[in-house]
Order: C-alpha cells, then structure tokens, then sequence
C-alpha cells in the first residue's frame, strides 16, 4: 500500500490507497459543484411544496397552488369549446348546401375539414385525397361511386360502404366468372367489350356487347354510364377503382369479373361529430369533382 | 491461449489472472457491437423508406426494434460490462477471478445461448412487450440464473481480495450488478400463459394491470440507464481512464459523494418516463424533481473523469484511444444534462413521443456508452493478447473520427427532427384547428430519417474499422506508422 504524497501536478495530496497503479487524489468537492445541487435539492422542496408530491396513507399532499394534471385538461377543453362555441351552433342548424353558400361557414369548414380529412380519411383515400391505385378511391375528380353532391358525400361518410351499421350503402357484384354463369371465354369477350368502352370506342357487334347488355345493363346501364343509386361505377371512362400501378386494364377487368372485390367503409356518424361530418363533406366535394 | 499470453501472475495471490474468458467477452462484444450497430442502421433505413420492411412478419420494424435495443445493450454492453468487470476486478482486488476458469467459461456461453434465443424469439414474434425487457418468462429465468452466477464471480472475487480497499469502479459495478438484478426480477413478475390453459407456452402476461404496470415497466425502463449504461459504464471510467492517461484521479472526496448521491437519487426518476398520463400527479412530481437532483450527482463522474486528464492533456493529441475515452465522458456529460432538462414537464409536454428522445438515447448510448467501450477495448485488446499496442493508431483515430460524425449525424438530426415533431403537433391555425395532419410531420421528418441512418451507417463503418484492427493486433502486426506514442500506465 502506497503511502499518502503530493501531486506535483495539481499539488493535491493523494489518499494513500493504490489499485494495480491508480492511485486517487483527495481534492475537495467543487464548490460550483456543490453549490448547485443544492441549488437543485431547494428548487426541488420549493416543487414539493407547491406541487402535489409525497403520498400518504389515503392520498397524498396536495401542494399549496392545489394543481390537477386533470383539471388543467378540463380548463384547456373548456376554453376551446367555448371558442368553437359561436361556429358551433351556426353548424348545428345549417345544412352542408348552407354552408356551402355562406363564405365565412364555407373557409371555416374547409380548414375544419384538412384537419379532419388528414386524421380519419387520408390513411385510405391519400392526402388531398388522391386514392390509391387498385384499392381506394380518388376523390379529388369528378367521377363517383355513390354521387358527387353534398348531401350525397354527407351521406356516404355518415353510414359508409358495406359496412354492419343499418344506413350504409350496400350494393354487390355477382361472381359471374365462377360457377357456370359465363366461360372463361365469355369472361375475355365481356373483358374486351368494356375495356373498349373505357377508350370511347365501343365494338359495336362484338360477342361482348351481347354478354354486357344481357348480363351487366342491369346495373351498369346501357352504355356502361354506371348508377349512383346502386353503386354501380361507370365503366365508360378510364377511371378504375381496382386496376394497380402496372396492371393491364383487360387482366384487372377479367378478374373483377370473375370474382368481384369489394371494398368497405365504416360509419363516421358516432365516430365523428355531426358538424366535422358537415365539414369533411364540404371539404370532400370540394377537392376537384364536386357536383 | 497460451499460458505466455496470460498475464503475469497476481501480486499476491497464488492463482494467476483468469484472462482467458476475458478474451472471450472481448470477442464476443466486437461481434455483438457490429451486429447491434448493423440491425440498428438496417431499422432506421426501414423508417425512412418502409418498403425495406420487406412484407416479411420476421422482418418487420417492429420485431426487429428489440433485436437492435437487445443487441447493443445486453449483448455488446453486456460482453463489455462483463469482460471488463472480470479484467478490474481481479487487478484491483490482486486475487484471481472467484469460481475460476470453468465457472466464467460457463457464464460466457451462458450468455452468448441466451443472446441467440432472445433475439430469435423476437424475430418470431415473442415479446413481453415491455421495452428493454421484451425477453418472455423462459428466457428471464435463464437471464436470472446467468445473473446470479455472475454475481458470484464477481463479488467472491471482491471476498478473496488482498487490497485492504475496495476501488471505486468495483463499487460502480456491484451497484450495477445488484440494482439490475432488483430491476430484472421486479419488472418480469409474469404469469406464464398456459397456467391458464392457453396453448402457447412461451407467452405470459404481467402480474400488474393498468398504471401500476406502466410505472414497474419505467422504474425498470429508466434504472436500466442508471445502473446499466451509466454506473457499469462508469466502472469502466473509472479504471480506463486514469490507467490509459496514467494520472491519478481527480478526487477520491468526489468520487464517495457523487456514487452515494448517484445510487439514491437515481432510483426514483423513472416516472418521468410517463408525465401527462394517467400517472398520479404526486408521482409525476416526484420523478421530476428527483431527475433535476440527479444532475450534479451525474456530472461528479464526468467532473472526476475529464479533471483526471489534468497533466495529461496533451494525450488527446496524441493517443486515439484517449480520445474515445474523454470524448466519452463529454457526451456522458451532455446527455446527463439534457436528461433532467428533457424531465422537466414543461419541456417534456414538447419533447415527449418525438424523436428528441431517441437523440438523447442515441447520444447517451453511442457517445457515451459505446465510445467508453471501444476506449475500453482498445486499451484491453493488446494487453490480452500480449502487444505493446494495437495493430494501428491510425486506424483507431480514423475510427474515432468515422464514428463521431456519425454520432453527430444522428444526434443533430433527430433534434430537428424531434423538435419540429413536437412542434408540428401542438400547432393551432387562427381558427383554432390543428395546422398538420399526423401524416404531414411524418412527411416533414423523412429528410432527417435519411440523416440519421446515414449517421448510423457512419457508425457501423467505425465498428468495421476496429474490428479490422483488433484482427491485425491479435495476429501479432505492427502498422508503420511514423508516431507510435509510449502506452501510458502499463504495469
């Protein structure tokens, strides 16, 4: 065991103990050091006063500025419900063609209804509501599945899409391709025929145009212009709901023959309040297409 | 190994040094840290570009998360902590390792087994889902046992010593040693599943409900930083960097009062972990005031490890593994301010679920954790395998500085990040709606994603370098290099 020397460096003495050649010198604490943990350690009761803090038995002591995580909350939702308050109750009682037709409502509900569309909607339908190819659809053009007018969007965000909730829209396509409903090779005359649709150019007198008018007119319509009471999209642009990225308008069209997907949208009424609904409605019809 | 590459004897025990399972750890921490620093890089490209998820259960962010916290905290720190441990230990105790060769070598594989099936359990889909303890009750009982014996290696080693004193980094260690064990058994208390009837066996679930399980999981969660990656890796400051300047440290006085503070305040900060939650207030108070108290108390290390340099500075110019060392010891100063400042609530209420913490994690857990490791390494490499010094300074400052830019890549960016975050999400538009979508600040932080798995590719790079070098040294070559500066504080 070494014995106690002094740094020439620092001029410290050593402590005397000496670990596999370390040896430690015995500097006194910093006092900057010291100074502020106890700085910290008097903040810290200063807190412990004020704030609530120590537990006890059946609670805990309160502090002497009695602050509550919770009714800070309270105040904070109270405040801003009173500042929504005024255009709150202007909603209550318009329709969405009112405030459609009311400049301050209309801006009021636009912004309302970014913030909304981005928190609920946007995960499927895309920011700005672009779609996605092959799943969702676009809203920002002007072709709908269940109509482009306000109250019809209202709608359709209300109750959804073939969903549990008793309003929601239903409609379904029959699997014509299974079973013995249509050959494969009546499914590729069928395919041929609405893909011909789709570019303007319908072949007149193609096996396929008999097939869709005995078979698809019924919901479809004459001519492929498709039905917003049944849900029926229109088949005579090139707008597709379940063609992807790469896909070929014909290979997509024979499977969505064959063996239809359907897609789904839940119910917002009950999720969303009435006035965020008349909100994202505004806000959906006026993306590009509204009616 | 050789018996020539052993160290030579003991000062006054009859047994020699055990090095061999030294060797071992120090091995097995190069792979680990490459490992861990690799799936840890792979993720963060994953949240720049989700694609790189690969559509793959097994590869999924998710699962692959605690690969990464579990590799470079409990397999690269672990092997650290455990292979230096051994190292001090017996140098400043003079007794060789208690239990010997065979009991070490035991918890050496013990631990590498345990690694592989905790990682491969994650990957398919075994979790507590508890962070930094996603582990199931199988794999904590085996943790435990491998605990317990390294405790008994490690304090019969300090029983049989033959210093009349106990260093203080053997204090650091038991403390860690000890609270981690406290910690491990607290927060796994878990009801295996199938006791219920369930049909898997590895699943259990938690003996607490509601809040009382979110706070064990945090007072665990953020004593798992204090006693793990602070007082372990405080240990081996504490040994490393007065042996590598070979100047004595700063204050003895400091030392007893900064350990005591340390080890009582610590404990009870974790739950700032979970301010504005269903917490108590009383409690979110608490864990505040206890992580501003803890700022001096952390700073007395950094204090004790940067002052020791007095009278040696100049190696920071000519020694690289110096530099790791005191670099390390800043950055431990910088993240033991930041903590307490980011536990204040009205800061936390910004910073809290943003990127801001992974900053502060990463810049505890890379600059610190991690640079004090490879100072470690560096400095234990040639003295195991018998060199003067490693195979290339050189290399081990191109290293230094490789990993540095990349540390503060990653650091830098996730701050920017982190704080836009927070800012983004309590933006109010004058009608009083919320200005950003959540989508829109997960499009804004793209740019500083790509930042930060940039800087951590700079970081994996680093590892590769060192482990390059240790190569060399252990084959027995000598870069020629034009300054090749004297070792300080070999024996």
């Amino acid at each position: 065991m070494a014995s106690m020397e002094k740094d020439s460096v620092s001029g410290q003495m050593t402590t005397g103990h000496e670990w596999d050649g370390i040896k430690e010198l015995n500097t006194p604490l910093p006092k900057w050091w010291v100074y502020v943990f106890w700085a910290c350690v008097v903040w810290s009761v200063a807190y412990w006063v004020a704030m609530p803090t120590w537990p006890t038995i059946n609670g805990y002591t309160e502090g002497m500025l009695g602050y509550s995580s919770r009714a800070e909350l309270d105040n904070e939702l109270k405040a801003q419900k009173q500042a929504r308050g005024a255009w709150l109750a202007k909603f209550q009682t318009a329709s969405v063609e009112d405030i459609a037709k009311d400049k301050t409502l209309l801006n009021y509900a636009l912004v309302g209804g970014k913030v909304s569309f981005g928190e609920n909607c946007s995960a499927c339908h895309g920011s700005g509501g672009v779609g996605v190819a092959g799943a969702y659809p676009r809203l920002a053009d002007d072709e709908w599945i269940w109509g482009g007018t306000l109250a019809e969007i209202e709608q359709t965000i209300k109750f959804g899409v073939r969903n549990e909730h008793a309003d929601s829209r239903q409609s379904e396509m029959l699997p014509f391709g299974t079973g013995d409903a249509l050959s494969a090779e009546q499914v590729g005359q069928l395919a041929d025929y609405v893909v011909s649709l789709s570019t303007k150019t319908p072949a007149a007198g193609s096996p396929g145009e008999a097939i869709f008018a005995e078979r698809c007119t019924a919901c479809h319509q004459e001519g492929g212009v498709g039905s917003k009471d049944l849900g029926a999209p229109a088949l005579n642009n090139a707008i597709w709901l379940w063609k992807g990225n790469n896909q070929a308008a014909k290979d997509m069209v024979v499977a969505q023959i064959t063996k239809p997907k359907h897609g789904s949208m839940p119910a917002w009424a009950g999720r969303l309040d009435d006035n965020t609904i008349k909100m994202l409605a505004v806000y959906v019809h006026s993306l590009g297409g509204g009616q | 190994m050789s018996a020539t590459h052993a160290s030579a004897g003991t000062l006054g025990d009859a047994a020699p040094y055990e090095d061999g399972v030294i060797r071992k750890f120090v091995l097995a921490a190069v792979f680990w840290g490459i490992v861990g620093f690799l799936v840890g890089d792979f993720i963060a490209w994953q949240l720049a570009f989700p694609a790189l998820n690969l559509d793959l259960e097994w590869t999924t962010f998710g699962r692959l998360r605690p690969v990464h916290t579990s590799g470079v905290i409990f397999a690269f720190g672990g092997c650290v902590l455990m292979g230096t441990s051994f190292y001090v230990v017996q140098r400043t105790t003079r007794a060789s390792l208690f239990g010997g060769s065979g009991f070490a070598t035991f918890i050496f594989w013990s631990w590498q087994a345990m690694i592989v099936a905790a990682a491969l359990s994650y990957v398919l889909g075994g979790t507590q889902g508890r962070e930094y303890a996603e582990p199931e009750w199988w794999l904590d009982l085996w943790v435990t046992v491998n605990w317990v014996c390294y405790l008994i290696a490690f304090a019969g080693t300090i029983m049989k010593r033959k210093e009349p004193h106990i260093y203080v980094a053997n204090w650091f260690y038991m403390a860690f040693i000890l609270t981690i064990a406290m910690l491990h058994l607290g927060n796994n208390l878990t009801v295996p599943a199938v006791l219920f009837g369930a049909d898997e066996w590895w699943k259990s679930y938690s003996l607490f409900a509601g809040v009382q399980d979110a706070m064990t999981q945090w007072w665990y969660g953020h004593n798992a930083v204090g006693f793990y990656l602070t007082a372990g890796f405080l240990a081996i400051m504490y040994y490393f960097v007065p042996k590598r300047a070979g100047r004595p440290v700063y204050s003895y006085r400091l030392s007893i009062v900064h350990f005591w503070a340390l080890i009582f305040l610590y404990i009870w900060a974790g739950p700032h972990h979970l301010h504005y939650t269903a917490l108590p207030d009383w409690a979110q108070t608490l864990g505040m005031t206890f992580s501003i108290m803890l700022w001096m108390p952390s700073w007395g290390g950094m204090i004790n490890g940067l002052m020791t340099l007095s009278g040696a500075w100049d190696k920071l110019r000519t020694d690289p593994v110096m530099r790791f060392l005191v670099s390390s010891v800043a950055f431990y100063g910088m993240s033991t301010f930041e903590g307490p400042m980011m536990s204040i609530k009205a800061v936390n209420s910004l910073s809290h679920y943003t990127d801001w913490t992974v900053g502060h994690v990463h810049s505890g857990a890379l600059g610190w954790v991690a640079f004090v490791s490879f100072g470690a390494l560096y400095y234990l490499v040639p003295k195991l395998w018998g060199r003067n010094e490693v195979y290339s300074l050189k290399l081990v400052s191109l290293h230094f500085w490789v990993s540095t830019v990349g540390v503060v890549l990653y650091i830098t960016a996730m701050w920017i990040s982190g704080i836009m975050q927070g800012l983004m999400w309590r933006a109010y538009d004058s009608l009083g709606f919320l200005q950003y979508s959540f989508i829109e600040t997960v499009e804004a932080m793209h740019p500083y994603y790509v930042i930060r798995a940039l800087g951590g590719a700079l970081f994996v790079v680093g590892g590769l370098i060192m482990a390059y070098n240790f190569y060399k040294t252990i084959k027995g070559d000598v870069a020629e290099e034009a300054i090749r500066p004297v070792t300080a504080g070999a024996r």
